[in-house]
């Protein structure tokens, strides 16, 4: 196809995208609210609209028009481009991520996908990788000791997870054979998904456990809990980007979900069935449900677990799902080596 | 239009010598180190264009080996840094000319 | 667009390079260098190596940088002073990159692209299937000695940083006189009553210090 039509539906897809990203962000910190609240007994928003459906517009407003404070100490230049980092990085992820399969607008074949690359899961594990930076720019720039230990911690955190969350990829990749995502949906398509046709169950709970800690939430959340060190690495940070920090970690949480649909559930698959746009529609219908299915675990442990100590989220990390991961590939190419 | 080789040749000539530059005018010891890292990149464009231009996979296979040398040498390199920096307290390399404390 | 993309990218790294020269503090010139490395890695898709741009960014912008970067924030390391050494090698190395840099440029841009062309853009020749194919045929032996290697490094890197703690305190025998101030410091503990007798009982084991 021509280039400018190429442009023009690359362009439609990434404002499409980047909205539901931001609103989906935004209403899971609702969830988030009102699930924990559940759990302890209690209600959570409800004033902001029905049932506190307008929270998310309120806080939105907040941030905005709260005052942009930047402190004397720091280092300028950095303050203000770490959060800028974390945001962008956060947000290209979802631009591999395909939640569907191909849709035929007019002529043209449209894959429900941003840009369909073939090593689309290096490009994710990339961005995770540099999103490091993020972090430990922020506390370093910050230039007071709570911050710089807290983003001392996380960053050591998020790189030791890397690892685990690396490794425990290779026994999926070894069942399909390519890097691509859409290659990888594909070849779990009939329900022989890598959860248990080609017993991925333990790299299941190995990239689980990784990526909660790569997105610091709990039980990994100590680089930012508030009994720990005031806020971490976002400890000076106020308003707008301080809601940076907010929205990026609420949207590599999303990556992280879409990944596990993607890499262990099966991405779209499920029944298909009925007319021509139902049989389009449905696939992105069962990717969507399998997201929130996942969001809502995080919630879920969020209001279930007690947070980690340093040294044991450490050793939990280095001694237990590292050499799990290892072991999870050794196994799995023994079967594939030997039923091949 | 394609670009052709010696525009990447001539990049990669470039941020070697820069790399050379900094490793001769910086005075601060993760500096220096840095510019090994940016002579070690720029070898490695050398590598990949060769690779593309005369379509062998090996050029691409070296540049693997040549990141994993240049990480080990990070890690061991900084180790070394911390070590120094303890005992010395300084990170100027005019400064850290002497085995005597 | 393949010239202009090129243009760009080269463009970005040799500013970022410049960068790393004449930025005075290192985090400056951390952060310029891992612009430099993420523009290569564009340069290296543009070359159509797609799993070496991927682990560039992976293993070098998002895991030495970052070491990098732990060690600049560990070791607080101030802006650099410019010594007479600094202005000495300043003046003799611009020049001296420049001839270098001349020559490099003359032999190389002499090397005309003779036999196949240049590849164009999506037309991809690094595909991690061939590179993994590659790796665990030839190149098996080399791939093996790395890993041993890279195991030698993590076993280096954590005795040489290790964090030695201060020498324990000698043990000596305790005379009498000091037996009994610690006993009546221990005693005393927390009793406001006591605390004339704790002052002076301390008074006493400061004085002993000073003499001993």
């Amino acid at each position: 196809m021509p280039l400018s039509q190429y442009i023009l539906i690359a362009v439609v897809k990434i404002a499409i995208a980047l909205f539901v990203l931001l609103t989906a962000c935004a209403y899971v910190v609702l969830a988030e609210r009102k699930l924990i609240a559940r759990m302890q007994n209690r209600w959570g928003p409800t004033r902001v609209g029905p049932f506190g459906f307008l929270q998310p517009l309120a806080d939105g407003l907040k941030f905005i028009l709260k005052e942009d404070l930047i402190p004397s100490h720091v280092y300028k230049p950095l303050y203000i481009d770490a959060p800028m980092l974390s945001l962008t990085l956060a947000l290209t992820a979802i631009a591999v991520i395909p939640i569907g399969q191909s849709v035929t607008i007019g002529n043209a074949n449209i894959p429900l996908q941003i840009t369909d690359v073939n090593i689309a899961l290096l490009i994710i594990l990339g961005l995770t990788s540099v999103g490091v930076y993020g972090i430990a720019l922020a506390g370093w720039a910050s230039n007071s000791k709570y911050s710089l230990l807290g983003s001392l911690r996380a960053s050591a955190q998020m790189i030791s997870y890397e690892l685990a969350l690396g490794l425990s990829l290779i026994g999926v990749l070894i069942g399909a054979g390519s890097f691509s995502l859409r290659e990888i949906v594909n070849s779990q398509a009939g329900w022989h998904w890598n959860l248990w046709y080609r017993g991925q169950f333990v790299a299941f709970f190995v990239y689980l456990m990784a990526a909660f800690a790569e997105t610091n939430r709990v039980p990994f959340d100590l680089p930012e809990a508030e009994t720990e060190l005031v806020a971490g690495y976002h400890t000076e940070y106020s308003a707008m980007k301080f809601a940076m920090f907010f929205v990026a970690e609420y949207a590599n949480m999303f990556t992280v979900a879409c990944l596990a649909t993607l890499l262990f559930l099966g991405g779209w698959d499920g029944p298909v069935f009925g007319p021509a746009w139902l049989m389009v529609v449905l696939p992105v219908l069962w990717f969507v449900l399998k997201v929130i299915l996942f969001i809502f675990v995080y919630i879920w442990i969020r209001g279930t677990l007690p947070r980690f100590r340093y040294d044991q989220l450490m050793a939990f990390g280095w001694k237990f799902l590292l050499p799990l991961a290892l072991a999870n590939i050794l196994i799995t190419s023994l079967v594939i080596g030997l039923t091949a | 239009m394609t670009v052709p080789l010696s525009y990447y040749l001539v990049l990669s000539a470039i941020l070697f010598s820069l790399g050379v530059l900094a490793f001769v005018v910086k005075r601060n010891i993760i500096t220096v180190f840095m510019s090994i890292e940016l002579m070690l990149n720029a070898v490695n464009l050398s590598f990949v264009s060769f690779a593309a231009h005369w379509h062998r996979l090996s050029g691409q296979i070296f540049v693997f080996f040549v990141m994993v040398v240049a990480a080990a040498e990070a890690a061991v390199g900084l180790a070394i840094i911390i070590a120094v920096f303890r005992t010395r307290e300084t990170l100027n390399i005019d400064r850290v000319n002497l085995l005597k404390l | 667009m393949h010239l202009g993309l090129f243009i760009a990218f080269a463009v970005i790294c040799v500013a970022g390079a410049i960068s790393l020269v004449a930025q005075r503090h290192p985090i400056n010139s951390a952060l310029s260098l891992i612009v430099v490395m993420g523009s290569l890695a564009v340069l290296y898709l543009l070359l159509g190596a797609e799993f070496v741009a991927a682990i560039q960014l992976i293993v070098y912008a998002g895991a030495i940088m970052v070491l990098f970067v732990f060690v600049i924030m560990l070791l607080n390391a101030g802006a650099e002073e410019r010594t007479r050494g600094s202005r000495v090698a300043m003046a003799l190395g611009v020049p001296g990159l420049i001839v270098v840099a001349g020559v490099l440029m003359y032999t190389l841009a002499g090397h005309t692209a003779a036999g196949q062309d240049q590849l164009a853009i999506g037309a991809t020749y690094g595909p991690p299937v061939a590179i993994g194919r590659s790796l665990f045929r030839e190149f098996l032996l080399p791939f093996e000695v790395t890993s041993i290697l890279i195991l030698i490094a993590i076993m280096g890197a954590v005795l040489l940083a290790r964090y030695h703690a201060a020498p324990a305190p000698e043990t000596r025998a305790i005379d009498p006189d000091e037996a009994g101030d610690l006993l009546q410091l221990a005693g005393t503990h927390g009793s406001a009553a006591g605390a004339r007798e704790r002052r002076r009982a301390e008074h006493r084991m400061r004085e002993r210090e000073v003499t001993r």
